[in-house]
């Protein structure tokens, strides 16, 4: 396969597209991934109390006493939860049940609400889990100066306004590997494919013995294999410089992937068949693919919270279903009956973009 | 049957009727010239010889297979050097000649022969990028990368444009040897000075074909007067002898001029008498140290003559 052989010369010998190819997605998880990371020292929180017992006031006190938190105030009743996050001055509401200490006693266990402005979803999820081990800390110490030895369990339950699922904080890698893979698949392919053609080459080509199929395929490995090694690189970087962890099935997360760098390949595919030059090449796929990716997929805004038009558009977007998928499997550790759908919908787009390019592939010049 | 047969080819691009009905024949073994300037209609020609495209109306036959119906079984015995530099800049000497060999499914060395002697000038700068080689050399590798696969049928687009005129010889000396070895050969080229260097020239202008000929009979077809004339100041030359009555055209042609005289008019009587008295009235206009002479008539007249 010299052919491939020569795809990859012809992206080793150009040093911006080495570049690019292996720089930018470093560069852009350790962008995206460390720019959100926000230090939080002092985050006013309130507190709703309708305990007012012993165990309430060391919770309160010791999260007082933390560099994190400051104490707003305190809030008398439900009703105004709303009012107080509205006014945007506290990031934090903890809630303690009626009967919060008798009921640890009693039962040896006893909740505790956190309500976080889920806005800021990515301050809101450090303030929360601050908060937790705050409380994790402080039931141990409960347990530890027991003489009967009872464990108490104090069980945080987490709401997050505005926001509830979290959308974002862990979105950045699942996103910025969407991101990456159709950059290099899509833009790559396109910007190769239609070089040839401005070159003249594609001429040669054309009037040789090779299939058509044949000249793609070669066009096509080089990139798919630079794309699992970017994969790697982006898993290994977020794994290991972001601390976002692979709960789920490693397999299972590279299958997808494949599944969606295919889609992507496709994609090139399609804008070089209908495309005649490199720049046009480039500005469609900066404009058509990396654009929406970076608006509609869930990257930067959470879907759910889009005009009902933009959400209908997001559902074309195939970065949008492998976020999805690389959440479930990524960081919530879900298995494959969670990401059937996505499988399908991403499966079947690959399918009909590659029909269509390939019936499009032009044999002749025009 | 020959090898490439041309009946009645129209192509139209947009509003532009780029070929307007070309018919002609190529025999095997022969260096077949397309002569004609930029925008003629030469590319178009070859891009339908080569299959890369569908000809509005017409038919063309390569070695007896239908351009239309039969492109894959073409594609497998032509070659093809299309007119604007097309090997990849980013590779070596050897790599591209390495590339095109696997695409034609051969080796560099099963046709070695066939390459050998304009290859070993370039053995020199086998490691050296395409891109970073001279114009005559980028066209020689054009040259054996359209060849490794031992074609029966060669088609160059314009492959000596750009090229120094001592490389164009050389080239023009390879594509005889090729010739020789049995080998069909369609070029086309803007330079008349080339034609002489072909079997038979076709001349086409604006999608036509004016006439097809061998060299030689096509200069003796020539049956005007001509001659070359030359003074001190060539531009105000070319003016005035156009504005003389009995001269019929004026062209420039490189550092002189070549006039035909009109026969028909009374005021012709013998050329010798024409002469001088062209003489009488360029030197009435000032011109001085003028030559005027006689000369046999280049494909380039020729051209003039016919496009006219």
């Amino acid at each position: 396969m010299i052919f491939t052989q020569k795809e990859f010369y012809h992206i080793i010998r150009d040093r911006w597209t080495m570049m690019m190819l292996v720089a930018l997605p470093v560069l852009m998880i350790i962008l995206f991934g460390f720019g959100i990371t926000t230090e939080i020292k002092n985050s006013q929180f309130a507190i709703l109390d309708l305990s007012r017992d012993v165990a309430t006031q060391g919770i309160v006190n010791r999260l007082e006493a933390s560099d994190y938190f400051t104490l707003e105030g305190y809030v008398t009743n439900t009703s105004q939860i709303e009012s107080v996050f509205r006014e945007g001055k506290i990031g934090l509401l903890v809630i303690f049940g009626q009967d919060f200490y008798e009921q640890l006693v009693r039962t040896g266990e006893a909740q505790i609400q956190l309500i976080a402005d889920g806005t800021d979803p990515n301050t809101a999820s450090t303030l929360v889990s601050y908060a937790t081990s705050i409380i994790r800390g402080y039931q141990q110490e409960l347990t530890a100066s027991d003489q009967q030895g009872v464990p108490y369990q104090i069980l945080p339950e987490v709401k997050l306004l505005y926001n509830p699922t979290m959308e974002g904080a862990y979105n950045t890698v699942p996103g910025v590997i969407g991101m990456i893979l159709i950059l290099i698949c899509a833009m790559m392919t396109s910007v190769s494919i239609t070089k040839e053609k401005e070159m003249g080459t594609m001429e040669v080509i054309l009037v040789s013995p090779m299939p058509p199929l044949l000249i793609i395929l070669s066009k096509v490995i080089p990139y798919f294999t630079i794309s699992i090694i970017n994969l790697t690189t982006v898993l290994l970087l977020s794994v290991f410089a972001l601390n976002v962890p692979i709960v789920g099935s490693l397999w299972l997360l590279v299958f997808i992937s494949l599944v969606y760098i295919i889609v992507s390949l496709a994609l090139g595919l399609l804008i070089s068949s209908v495309v005649e030059k490199q720049l046009v090449a480039l500005l469609i796929s900066a404009m058509g693919l990396i654009l929406p990716i970076v608006m509609l997929s869930g990257l930067m805004f959470p879907v759910e919270n889009m005009p009902i038009a933009l959400q209908v558009v997001a559902q074309f977007i195939p970065a949008k279903w492998y976020i999805v998928a690389v959440k479930n499997v990524m960081i919530k550790g879900l298995g494959f009956s969670s990401i059937l759908k996505e499988f399908m919908v991403l499966s079947g787009m690959g399918l009909i973009i590659l029909t269509i390019s390939l019936k499009k592939f032009k044999i002749r010049l025009e | 049957m020959n090898p490439i047969i041309v009946s009645d080819v129209y192509k139209k691009y947009g509003k532009v009727q780029a070929l307007e009905g070309v018919s002609f024949e190529v025999e095997k073994g022969e260096i077949f010239g397309i002569i004609g300037p930029d925008g003629a209609g030469k590319t178009t020609l070859f891009r339908i010889l080569t299959t890369l495209l569908i000809p509005d109306s017409g038919e063309a036959l390569i070695d007896g297979h239908h351009v239309v119906n039969h492109y894959k079984t073409i594609r497998n015995m032509v070659g093809y050097m299309p007119g604007r530099f097309s090997l990849y800049q980013d590779l070596s000497v050897e790599e591209n000649l390495k590339v095109f060999a696997t695409i034609f499914d051969t080796t560099i060395q099963e046709n070695y022969h066939l390459i050998k002697d304009i290859y070993q000038q370039l053995e020199p700068f086998k490691t050296r990028r395409a891109g970073a080689l001279s114009g005559g050399m980028k066209q020689k590798l054009a040259l054996c990368c359209a060849l490794i696969h031992k074609p029966a049928i060669l088609f160059l687009d314009e492959p000596t444009t750009g090229v120094d005129p001592v490389s164009r010889k050389e080239f023009w000396e390879m594509l005889k040897k090729l010739r020789d070895q049995g080998i069909t050969i369609l070029v086309s080229t803007p330079y008349m000075d080339e034609a002489s260097m072909c079997d038979r020239i076709a001349l086409i202008q604006g999608g036509n074909f004016l006439k097809i000929e061998t060299p030689t009979n096509i200069r003796e077809q020539f049956k005007k007067i001509l001659w070359s004339v030359q003074s001190s100041r060539m531009f105000p030359l070319l003016k005035d002898l156009r504005k003389y009555h009995i001269v019929k055209t004026s062209f420039a042609f490189g550092d002189t001029h070549h006039v035909t005289i009109d026969q028909s008019g009374e005021d012709y009587v013998s050329d010798q008498l024409t002469m001088d008295y062209l003489r009488r009235y360029l030197e009435d206009k000032g011109h001085t140290e003028i030559m005027i002479q006689p000369i046999k008539a280049t494909i380039e007249d020729c051209f003039m003559e016919l496009s006219h």
